[in-house]
């Protein structure tokens, strides 16, 4: 039934030409979510392209893989950057926790488009069903995410010897974990991209659990039901699909390359 | 005791199996698509090759949401052309900049 999303206004004085017919046949609503995803989408490629120019101005590791250590003197390989899972301390598994996140993110995204099929058919009960588990996933990723960030932060149980110019004059310290103006990992862009991208995502995510849960209050108070339609499922649901996407890219281009 | 009128009468559809089926599926697509750049990331070696493997797979799965999850495949014409045609800056901008960034000079 999706004609729940029905777009052309039937009234017997407007044609066509004078506003009878929402314009791309979709309705006002929806047709506006996907230009603010759209200027969303510039705003994230922005993002991901000043991390291209900066990351293919600084020098690339050269050696073998297995030789990395972390210098401020080129970029770091990701995977040897992100390759701690929580609960197992001391343990090598490059992305796999971020590869977990991934996977986390692409499930809500089913559950979200679960419960627009069950909107669409004045499903209730299995809209609410479908939301808890987005609202869930969400949740889920966030934690992930804090946690993350917590142990980049942190840093590793031993330091990397970094040149700082202090008081006019360059000297040699050694730097746990990482701030926006010094870490252990490499240049001190990298961090500072780490920080705004995943941290630019993760506020994404943040909002779309407050709109999801919006959508699950109303749907339980019966707001849809009265309204005789699930449209705002779709469009919150919308959101969330781009939020996934965006990880989608950030996975490739931040972890991955 | 009467019925409460001011709660409206709703007819609940039973769920759409080949819809959900077809959901699912591309949920599948898109784990095994996300399996395999694991696969990639630790079986190449680093350089232009990978990165144009990740790059495709990206599109991919990119194209798999766009599309079904959040329907633009189906909607009309102009606006998935309304969607994609602006995004064509993005290429040409990065492209542009990660090549000038390369000619950045460090010491």
């Amino acid at each position: 039934m999706s004609q729940s999303t029905a777009t052309a206004i039937t009234s017997p004085e407007k044609n066509e030409w004078d506003g009878g017919v929402s314009p791309m046949g979709v309705s006002y609503g929806k047709l506006m979510m996907w230009f603010f995803l759209l200027s969303d989408a510039f705003t994230f490629s922005g993002l991901l392209i000043t991390y291209g120019l900066v990351r293919s101005s600084h020098h690339a590791y050269t050696g073998s893989p297995s030789d990395f250590i972390f210098s401020t003197e080129y970029w770091p390989i990701p995977e040897k950057v992100f390759d701690a899972v929580p609960f197992l301390h001391g343990v090598e598994l490059p992305l796999v926790f971020v590869g977990f996140m991934t996977f986390v993110l692409i499930m809500s995204s089913v559950t979200m488009v679960l419960a627009v099929e069950a909107g669409h058919r004045m499903d209730r009960k299995a809209v609410e069903k479908w939301m808890l588990w987005t609202i869930l996933g969400g949740l889920t990723f966030l934690s992930c995410q804090a946690w993350e960030w917590t142990h980049f932060i942190v840093g590793l149980e031993s330091p990397t010897l970094v040149k700082d110019f202090v008081n006019g004059e360059w000297i040699t310290k050694e730097v746990f974990g990482a701030s926006l103006v010094i870490n252990q990992y490499g240049p001190a862009d990298f961090a500072d991209f780490f920080f705004f991208i995943t941290g630019f995502h993760g506020f994404h995510v943040f909002s779309g659990v407050l709109f999801n849960f919006l959508i699950y209050y109303n749907a339980v108070t019966g707001v849809y039901e009265r309204r005789g339609h699930y449209e705002m499922v779709e469009k919150v649901g919308l959101y969330w699909h781009f939020v996934d996407l965006v990880w989608v890219f950030v996975f490739t281009f931040f972890y991955l390359v | 005791m009467e019925h409460h009128s001011h709660e409206p009468q709703v007819i609940v559809l039973p769920p759409n199996k080949e819809k959900i089926k077809k959901l699912w599926t591309v949920a599948g697509i898109l784990g095994a698509i996300t399996a395999l750049e694991f696969i990639v990331a630790f079986n190449m070696e680093h350089g232009a090759m990978k990165t144009s493997i990740f790059v495709v797979m990206t599109i991919i799965k990119a194209a798999y949401i766009v599309g079904e999850f959040m329907h633009l495949k189906y909607e009309s014409k102009v606006l998935l052309w309304s969607i994609l045609i602006p995004l064509a800056f993005v290429i040409w901008m990065l492209v542009a900049l990660v090549y000038e960034g390369m000619k950045i000079v460090r010491f």
